[in-house]
């Protein structure tokens, strides 16, 4: 292979992670507003939860181009068992191993959401909260691992996304957040 | 065979998407639960309407709408 193939590869593996970092911190985010029950940004409620959905599928793609290039490309040197199964890995363990924890994560994740009308609400919901696991964990992943590592423009776009995913975050453990602007009247019982 | 609107209320929140997406038989209370325009409790989906009914429901996030076939 070429040189410039491979670092192409490289390039190419590192660029989709980092994108599919943020495609996730947007559909976090957007999953909180739909959650809200508000209607934000003039999508429309409907057309948030549809956003939501894309961001992430768009995510679960950049992830499977990110593994794909990187299963390839001869300095990653990953195997198939770092794919599913974490920390065996020789090239950082820690952190390719977090890595391998949220595909863990994102796959069952994204395949019980897909087969939502199947499952139920129930466990689409259960299985949904996960989500607060996989963003950190993919997050430090991002961070930690690959030659981008403590490079300014990484540590911007991992900035951003820390900063949006709190402020959604706070605003959803804020007490007015399932209110919707509403003021619950006690109900009256006559005596 | 006729298809009919229902909502499930113990799921509903009163998000009101299924209203955004099907005005045509659906509008929303002042707390955004849906409300049938039709006059019927479980409005009926004409042909026309299918497609967008089946969007409805797919897009309710609860899963709290759905649609119920009967002869
Ligand atoms: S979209 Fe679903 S949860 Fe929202 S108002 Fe309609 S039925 Fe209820």
């Amino acid at each position: 292979m070429s040189a410039t193939l491979t670092t192409a590869l490289w390039d190419l593996g590192r660029g989709a992670g980092v994108a599919a970092l943020v495609a996730f911190t947007i559909s976090l985010v957007l999953g909180i507003v739909t959650r809200s029950g508000r209607d934000a940004l003039g999508l429309g409620r409907f057309g948030l939860n549809e956003v939501h959905r894309t961001a992430a599928l768009t995510g679960v793609g950049l992830v499977a181009v990110h593994l794909g290039t990187l299963l390839f490309d001869p300095y990653a040197q990953l195997r198939l068992v770092d794919l599913v199964f974490p920390f065996l890995g020789s090239y950082r363990p820690l952190w390719l191993g977090l890595g391998t924890l949220a595909v863990d994560l994102l796959g069952v994740i994204t395949v019980v959401s897909l087969l939502r009308d199947k499952v139920g609400p129930r466990v689409f919901k259960a299985v949904h909260w996960a989500t607060y696991a996989l963003w950190p964990v993919a997050l430090m992943h991002a961070i930690g691992t690959g030659t981008d590592a403590a490079t300014l423009w990484l540590d911007g776009v991992a900035l951003g996304c820390v900063a949006a995913v709190a402020a959604a975050v706070t605003w959803r453990l804020s007490p007015s957040f399932d209110t919707r602007g509403w003021t619950r009247t006690p109900r009256q019982v006559a005596r | 065979m006729t298809t009919r609107l229902h909502v499930d209320w113990t799921r509903c929140d009163g998000h009101g998407s299924c209203a955004e997406l099907l005005p045509e038989l659906l509008g929303s209370d002042e707390w955004g639960f849906p409300l049938s325009r039709t006059g019927e409790p479980e409005p009926r989906v004409p042909r026309q309407l299918d497609d967008l009914a089946r969007r409805a429901v797919s897009a309710c996030p609860l899963q709290a709408l759905r649609l119920r076939e009967s002869a």
